[in-house]
């Protein structure tokens, strides 16, 4: 039971990281970002290789120069779509807007399998190396606790950044009203490309801690963006409080739900999608 | 045909229509002018069903439609215009029209026939075009019209739902000085007498004077004068009103 | 008169269309002669979304439930009923379980506009795929339903393999299917529902205003789109031989996005072309070469950015162009 719950969280924290890129991009640009599972899938073939390439060194300092490169990565390539896709259709019908990211999710699938090739990259050494816990009478990976710390740490950094900073509270302005926040003379431009590149960051970072548990493969990002998707439109788009509480919400169904009900699991999840699409389009937290 | 009675709107602390009555008969042209903020506009969206009054009545043939959402009025026959002038901007000018025509002879769902073959209501729809002098553009987009043939075009959907009441908010608005008035002529004359009446919320004297029967005069959510304009423009509260402070 | 005449060259021109596809099968290859058929398929399937997309204004980021709904209609039919397996139930059932679908989940989707309604139609059909794939022991799950050749009218093609089928019997079937399609939709759009629907796109409040009840006219589109991409799926399932979930995941509805983007949405025969050309181009990339993702990727951002009137709307330019540069020739 008590696995569950702990699995669940686990679950919860890749949702979490994913599901806040996206909905920061949705909400401060109104975007669907069909790509964002590729960035994930970048982030976890960065993170793969860099660990690879540190193999003779310790495994911690491997995983923190990973994570560090794949974000790096991750925010990069974020930047370069944002300014080089996104910004010529920003305000052309949506149909445009859904296309030119899935253009992009093609794109940079296949840029994957160029760089890295068609196999399984594998990069356990750090999971290996954190060991095992003895938690509540279980034994649990230290590395899935690692893992839930820095995503608590990373949510709190980006709460931080958009409740204090200024960039953070422009942000806010520009996703609440984005010609008023245009006419009051708010940087969009800027800022755009900023919020691309947090949230493409934050799926780096997902992608980045997922590889010492799990192989790095081609198409790895499809079920994330799903599933990121699905937390958002319960979670709410836009909104911080719901990625947190959509993404709890989803990885305990989730973990619950593979081990109840294997079969209904994923016709569940998108039908609970659909149901607040239909009642409360806005999510538990968005606005409307 | 219309009758309005002790009517009431509150917003919050503000009463914006104070105990409003007057009736409209067939046949009747009758502008409601006033300052800026005198409640025109609600009263306009209080019978147009838009808004909901606190107190009073609104009758409508004979009807008491003061509960009755817009579209059960719109059937009825209540047709208004906004200020910012609602068209179809890919369909032409001929379709905006037909697609009205349609809709009232009830046969907007039907699926097997070209519009184009409906030659009763395709006849029909040029014929309002031509009432309108708006004939020579039937095969235009809305967007290669002038504003004020925007409006008129507005107004001959309006008039091509067989309405009874026509509610024209500001319907020279941001035309050019020499349009307006070939443009109320157009109204004015397109209007038949012996079904339909208009209340034409106006600023313009001139277009009040020219092509309007009676006036009602509302100032701070009141009527204050009723009449014939000849007659009620002689009243000096009501030149004040109109002309010296507040206007 | 000006009028008649370019109404004779039209007809004229399609005419000569017709023949020239009945004449197909002898001159083209087999294999292209199957993946034709294929773009056909697609073609009916572009023709019904786009009803939605360009004619009622919304965008199902969906559509590959309905297709799937078709498909497996035939599918399941030729598993767990046999006995009905004959064409003349086959598309018809395809047709009914797929507008069915339609009416079900459009209920709920023409509530609500834009970014909402396509996640909505998103989230539905992967719903659909979901359900594909986990109910594994009535759908078949990831490995689908095999779809044989059924008899027509009491014409059972025994020893007939499926290329000969294909070429044969099944072309003109699938051609005729196509005329009809088109044909209804044709007139489908330029009837009174038609403009309605337009102007329900145009300017939606205005239309309540005039009597044309929105929601319910949505709907109405919503069904005959879905029905249109279930006759597709139906027919397409004879063209592959085989039906999996793929077909309800949204990244092939992206591809139908794709394809009616590609030929143009703002013009009735975009999707057509955009469908058909899409077939080739996605066979001879993956054919071609192993990235082909890249291929359909880049020729996807550039057709958003450089061509948004997709290929039909490019040759309209182009013609425009070249009449402005002859203007003896009218």
């Amino acid at each position: 039971m008590v696995l569950y719950i702990l699995n669940g969280l686990y679950f919860g924290a890749f949702l979490f990281l994913t599901s806040l890129g996206l909905t920061i991009i949705l909400g401060v640009m109104g975007i669907l970002n069909l790509a964002h599972g590729s960035l994930f899938a970048l982030g976890a073939f960065m993170a793969a290789w860099t660990i690879g390439l540190l193999a003779t060194g310790p495994p911690s300092t491997a995983l923190i120069l990973a994570i560090i490169c794949s974000m790096a990565l991750t925010a990069a390539v974020g930047f370069l779509l944002e300014r080089s896709l996104i910004k010529p259709i920003i305000r052309r019908p949506l149909e445009y807007q859904l296309l030119i990211t899935f253009g992009a999710l093609l794109l940079m699938e296949d840029v994957i399998k160029l760089v890295w090739g068609g196999e399984a990259r594998y990069a356990s050494a750090p999971f290996d190396s954190m060991g095992r816990a003895n938690l509540l009478g279980l034994e649990y990976p230290w590395y899935f606790v690692f893992v839930m710390a820095l995503t608590a740490l990373a949510g709190a950094a980006v709460w931080v950044v958009m409740a204090r900073t200024r960039a953070g509270i422009m942000l806010r302005a520009i996703a609440m009203d984005r010609d008023m926040a245009e006419a009051m003379g708010i940087p969009i431009k800027r800022l755009s490309s900023l919020a691309f590149m947090l949230g493409a960051s934050m799926a780096g970072l997902a992608g980045a801690l997922m590889v010492p548990t799990s192989p790095a493969l081609l198409g790895i990002g499809m079920e994330p963006l799903i599933m990121a998707f699905i937390v958002v439109v319960i979670g709410g788009m836009g909104s911080l409080k719901g990625a947190v509480v959509g993404s709890l919400l989803v990885g305990q169904a989730r973990s619950f739900g593979v081990g109840f009900l294997p079969e209904l699991e994923m016709p569940i999840l998108f039908l609970i999608a659909v149901l607040i699409l239909i009642g409360r389009p806005q999510g538990m937290f968005g606005k409307g | 045909m219309l009758v309005v009675r002790n009517l009431v709107k509150d917003f919050g602390k503000m009463r914006a229509v104070n105990r409003v009555s007057f009736q409209i008969k067939e046949g009747e042209v009758v502008s409601l002018v006033g300052p800026n903020g005198a409640g025109k506009t609600t009263l306009v969206n209080l019978i147009s069903g838009h808004i909901m009054p606190d107190e009073g009545e609104i009758i409508f043939m004979e009807r008491n439609i003061t509960r009755f959402p817009p579209h059960k009025r719109i059937k009825m026959g209540i047709a208004r215009n906004f200020q910012i002038t609602q068209l179809f901007p890919e369909l032409t000018v001929l379709d905006n029209v037909r697609n009205c025509v349609f809709s009232i002879r009830g046969l907007i769902g039907q699926f097997f026939k070209p519009s184009d073959n409906y030659e009763e209501v395709t006849s029909r729809a040029r014929e309002i075009l031509r009432r309108f002098h708006l004939d020579h553009l039937e095969g235009e987009l809305p967007a290669n019209l002038s504003e004020g043939d925007k409006k008129v075009l507005d107004i001959a959907m309006a008039y091509a739902l067989e309405s009874r009441l026509l509610l024209l908010d500001e319907p020279t608005s941001g035309v050019a000085t020499s349009d307006k008035f070939k443009i109320m002529e157009t109204i004015v004359k397109a209007i038949d007498r012996s079904k339909m009446a208009a209340m034409i919320v106006e600023h313009d004297m001139d277009i009040v004077f020219d092509y309007t029967d009676r006036v009602l005069v509302l100032r701070e959510g009141t009527i204050m004068a009723d009449g014939v304009p000849r007659q009620v423009m002689e009243e000096p509260e009501v030149r004040a009103t109109l002309f010296g402070i507040g206007a | 008169m000006a009028g008649l005449a370019t109404k004779r060259k039209k007809t004229g021109a399609l005419v000569l269309l017709i023949i020239g596809f009945v004449l197909l099968p002898q001159v083209i290859p087999s294999y292209q002669l199957v993946l034709l058929e294929s773009g056909l398929c697609f073609a009916i399937l572009g023709l019904g979304f786009n009803l939605l997309l360009r004619y009622t204004g919304l965008l199902s980021f969906g559509h590959g439930a309905y297709f799937a709904a078709g498909a497996y209609a035939v599918g399941m039919i030729g598993r767990y009923a046999p006995e009905l397996y004959r064409m003349e139930v086959l598309i018809p059932a395809a047709i009914v379980f797929s507008a069915i679908l339609a009416a079900i989940f459009g209920f709920v989707c023409v509530r609500h506009t834009r970014i909402f309604f396509s996640i909505l139609t998103l989230a539905l059909s992967m719903l659909v795929f979901a359900t594909l794939v986990k109910l594994y022991y009535v759908t078949g799950g990831s490995d689908g339903i095999r779809v044989g050749i059924p008899p027509v009218l009491g014409h059972a093609f025994k020893g007939m393999r499926r290329p000969q089928f294909l070429e044969g019997f099944y072309y003109y079937f699938l051609l005729g299917w196509v005329i009809v399609s088109v044909a209804f939709m044709y007139l489908l759009v330029r009837s009174p529902f038609g403009k309605a629907i337009q102007a329900v796109r145009d300017n939606e409040i205005r239309a309540e205003m005039i009597g044309i009840r929105v929601k319910r006219f949505r709907w109405w589109a919503f069904l005959v789109s879905g029905a249109y991409a279930g006759l597709a799926g139906g027919l397409w399932s004879f063209v592959n031989g085989h039906v999996t979930p793929e077909l309800a995941h949204w990244v092939f509805s992206g591809e139908v996005v794709y394809m009616t983007l590609l030929g143009g949405f703002k013009s009735f025969a975009g999707p057509i072309v955009g469908a058909i050309v899409f077939t080739f181009l996605k066979l001879y990339a993956v054919s071609g070469t192993e990235y082909w993702m890249l291929i359909i990727g880049i020729t996807l951002i550039g057709i958003v950015l450089l061509l948004p009137g997709g290929l039909v709307g490019g040759l309209v330019i182009l013609l425009e162009r070249a009449k402005a540069r002859a203007p003896w020739r009218s």
